[in-house]
């Protein structure tokens, strides 16, 4: 049996008892990579030696009887676009093909500081732009429920590694979703934090007043873990909130009696697979048997999110994606013209379609003339959007809803009409906008693959939203379920 | 509103991108579905209400002006595709 069955206490107790070495801890874990990811293709960088080092100084450590981190020994696996001193990060980009960073992201010094162990840098759409990871430069991750089908984007590398068992967990970061939807194709628990409640800096900016670092785990109470140990202050970062840090895992008490819920009609109306609406529903009675209450409401500006969404996100990348210019990192493609030819042969050689399709986009938007009409009205809308969260959070708990409308489709499926594809994230989007947190956890199955569960929370609530969700984890199945691989 | 492969071409430019005439007509296609798909927002009077730009509560984040260590020249550097005597090194931007 895997060791990749057991949670997280679970894990620490068997180190504890010497039942198993972080030594054999980590090898487990390459081999199931040597196992698994020819076919599924999640990572894009395996850190083997820097691995096995960080776990003879753990396992030193456990022998010394010193003391031990929140995430002690356990195998970590990084989104690319998340920067690692000294180990490649490409952000599955041509661009970026040999780029070795020379720091680490404040994520990556906690999780150091936290005794993981990081076994590798995981696929992604490149530059986190895409719902599918159809458009990582190095091929698509494979959803391990069924290998034809997209494990979604852009974290699919992320979600698909913890599916297939590769590693115990993953960080992945989420603009428009892109924590929470491939959670939800993949079946593992992904959470989105509220912005500003764990640090950005060494995150590649795609969307920089959208980014948000979180977990992808097996179980709930592995995603408070992680939370505990990534979320917090710093000053390197001057979007980070000064909140004090809840005890993530003292939240995890069972306890929803009295619980109020909101189930947005626009969520479970027309556009949502009958087969995700029943799951949710069929999740909701579970809720109202553990004591809580749910009604429907309306946030009314639902349908406008995804257009607000796409013109100020790929207006940001259009600003962020400037600094790719061939001089100081990345691809230079000198064909002996002037500077101005070496920046537009660097861009156009090192960027894939979907990157230019949305730097285009955002420069047409904030152009002279257009800024007011796109950029500024899309500004104005977000505000209403976030408007209808803190009307419905005057009365109610927690917001819930289906993670994506569908279940996961087939490559290729949607490659040619960008519009359809970017439709997939209309039940992440809204929560992004209103830079609320939420959670995707798996409730149920459509045809075989799994169906995600979105619970939203107040601002900086995260409390809440993880105690609904182990409430709910507590009393079904589902997230034991395994993909045959 | 729509955009002509011209309002495209012109867009590339201000982006730095060169783009094959393949990837002009995809573009200006696309762009004018996303962009009709954006008129959307239109339907809403937002003639009143102020725009989101930034969902938290913080602004003019300074820190205190002390003297820290900072990159070293071989570290910033180090993944220049192209550098000589410690600088960057580009094609001559001047005759």
């Amino acid at each position: 049996m895997s060791l990749f069955q057991y949670r997280l206490p679970e894990v620490h107790n068997m180190l504890h008892s010497k039942a198993v070495s972080v030594s054999e801890l980590t090898e487990s874990s390459l081999s199931a990579i040597a196992e698994h990811d020819s076919k599924v293709h999640a990572f894009l960088t395996l850190n083997e030696e820097g691995a096995r080092a960080t776990a003879r100084v753990l396992d030193d450590k456990l022998a010394s009887g010193a003391a031990r981190g929140l995430l002690f020994g356990l195998p970590a696996g990084i989104k690319d676009n998340i920067v690692t001193k000294g180990l490649r990060t490409t952000c599955a980009s041509q661009f970026l093909t040999n780029f070795q960073p020379i720091y680490d992201a404040t994520v990556v010094s906690k999780l150091r500081q936290a005794d993981a162990v990081t076994i590798g840098k995981l696929n992604m759409d490149e530059f986190a732009m895409g719902g599918s990871n159809e458009n990582s430069s190095f091929g698509a991750v494979r959803n391990p429920w069924d290998l034809e089908r997209v494990p979604g984007g852009s974290s699919g590398g992320s979600a698909a590694a913890v599916a297939a068992g590769e590693v115990f967990f993953t960080l992945g970061s989420d603009t428009g979703g892109s924590i929470r939807q491939p959670a939800s194709y993949c079946g593992v628990v992904g959470l989105k934090p509220t912005y500003g409640l764990v640090s950005r800096y060494g995150l590649v900016a795609f969307a920089s007043s959208l980014d948000q670092i979180g977990p992808i785990t097996r179980t709930v109470e592995d995603s408070a873990y992680v939370l505990q140990a990534i979320a917090g202050y710093d000053a390197q970062d001057s979007t980070s909130a000064k909140v004090s840090i809840p005890d993530y895992l003292s939240s995890l008490t069972g306890d929803i009696s009295g619980l109020r819920i909101a189930v947005p009609k626009e969520y479970i109306g027309e556009g949502v697979d009958a087969s995700v609406r029943e799951s949710v529903l069929s999740a909701l009675s579970v809720l109202e048997g553990l004591g809580a209450v749910w009604e429907e409401v309306s946030l009314p500006h639902t349908e406008y999110a995804v257009a607000a969404y796409y013109l100020l996100s790929s207006s940001e990348a259009s600003s962020n994606l400037a600094r790719f210019d061939g001089v100081r990192y990345g691809v230079r493609v000198d064909e002996g013209g002037g500077l101005l030819d070496l920046y537009h042969n660097s861009r156009s050689q090192g960027f894939g379609p979907e990157v230019k399709r949305r730097i285009m986009l955002g420069t047409y938007a904030l152009s002279s003339g257009y800024y007011d009409a796109y950029y500024l009205k899309a500004q104005k809308v977000r505000t209403l959007i976030k408007q209808d969260f803190d009307e419905v959070f005057k009365k109610y708990d927690v917001v819930i809803g289906p993670t994506a409308p569908t279940t996961a489709f087939k490559l290729g499926s949607q490659t040619e009409d960008p519009l359809t594809m970017y439709l997939n994230d209309i039940l992440t989007i809204p929560v992004s906008l209103a830079g609320i947190p939420a959670i995707s956890i798996p409730c149920g199955f459509a045809e075989g693959l799994p169906v995600g569960l979105q619970i939203i929370g107040k601002e900086f609530d995260e409390s809440t939203v993880l105690r609904v969700a182990h409430a709910f984890e507590q009393h079904t199945e589902h997230h034991t379920a395994r993909p045959q691989l | 509103m729509s955009i002509t492969v011209k309002d495209v071409q012109h867009v590339a430019k201000l982006a730095r991108l060169q783009l094959s005439p393949e990837e002009e007509a995809t573009f200006t296609e696309q762009m004018n579905a996303i962009l009709q798909y954006a008129e959307k927002l239109n339907e809403l009077d937002t003639e009143n209400v102020q725009p989101t730009t930034h969902v938290l509560q913080v602004s003019n984040v300074m820190r205190d002006d002390v003297v820290k260590e900072s990159l070293s020249q071989e570290e910033a550097l180090l993944n220049a595709p192209e550098d000589e005597e410690g600088h960057f090194k580009v094609p001559a931007v001047l005759e």
